[in-house]
């Protein structure tokens, strides 16, 4: 029981303290690739989001009105 | 576990009235000009992928033109890890200044900069006298006149009486 518990407090501890770690300014290459950009593909955007607000009846979809009949 | 914890430690910077480190103790790849001694020296960390660093570039050519005569050097130091992106770019858009690249990434974690780009305008002492986070197109560019005008001030005239 005893085990358990130090080896469930250093799991804990390890993560806590990964947790820390930033990205300096000079490491933020990757991220600033064009891949990493969200808008990167309007078109295909555009027609998830159809795809999304068509299925998604209940919630309207994402912040588009209508009741998700597909016809808009 | 040490290495963990490193990044949540502030690390060494280099702020305003500080010497700036010694550039030869670091792995820099390029050619450092012969003589700093005496200059007044605008470090200028950059990179390829960073936009506002490249917008920055034509400003930075215009101030080596205007003043190098004068006693000011300019080293843009690129903190990129991939050699061929800073080579290629300079081969689209070349500038006369110095282009240095911090391979190890040593100088700038010692700088400790908490944007790119950053600018450190060093005088004839080596001292740091004027920092700049970021780039704001004429206002930086207005602010690094000034500056360089003030510190340049303090070099003698080299034909004078």
């Amino acid at each position: 029981m005893k085990k358990t518990m130090q080896l469930i407090a250093v799991t804990l501890a390890t993560l806590a303290l990964s947790g820390c770690a930033t990205v300096k300014p000079w490491e933020r290459d990757t991220l600033a690739d064009y891949t990493m950009r969200p808008d990167r593909d309007p078109l295909g955007s555009l027609l998830a989001e159809h795809m999304w607000f068509s299925r998604e009846a209940a919630s309207g979809g994402r912040s588009v009105g209508g009741g998700g009949c597909g016809c808009n | 576990m040490a290495s963990r914890l490193a990044p949540c430690h502030a690390g060494d910077s280099v702020g305003i009235g500080e010497v700036f480190p010694d550039l030869a103790k670091f792995e820099l790849e390029g050619k450092l000009p012969g003589d700093l001694n005496g200059k007044v020296i605008l470090i200028d960390f950059w990179a390829t992928w960073c936009a506002p660093c490249k917008e920055s570039f034509p400003v930075l050519e215009k101030l080596h033109h205007d003043y190098a005569k004068r006693g000011l050097v300019i080293l843009a130091i690129s903190v990129d890890r991939d050699k061929k992106k800073v080579a290629s770019y300079l081969n689209k858009k070349p500038v006369s200044f110095s282009v240095l690249r911090d391979v190890t990434q040593k100088l700038v974690a010692r700088t400790n900069i908490k944007t790119m780009p950053t600018t450190f305008i060093v005088d004839q002492q080596g001292k740091v006298r004027f920092l700049h986070n970021g780039f704001h197109a004429k206002k930086t560019e207005r602010q690094y006149i000034e500056e360089i005008e003030q510190l340049l001030k303090n070099n003698k005239p080299s034909n004078g009486p």
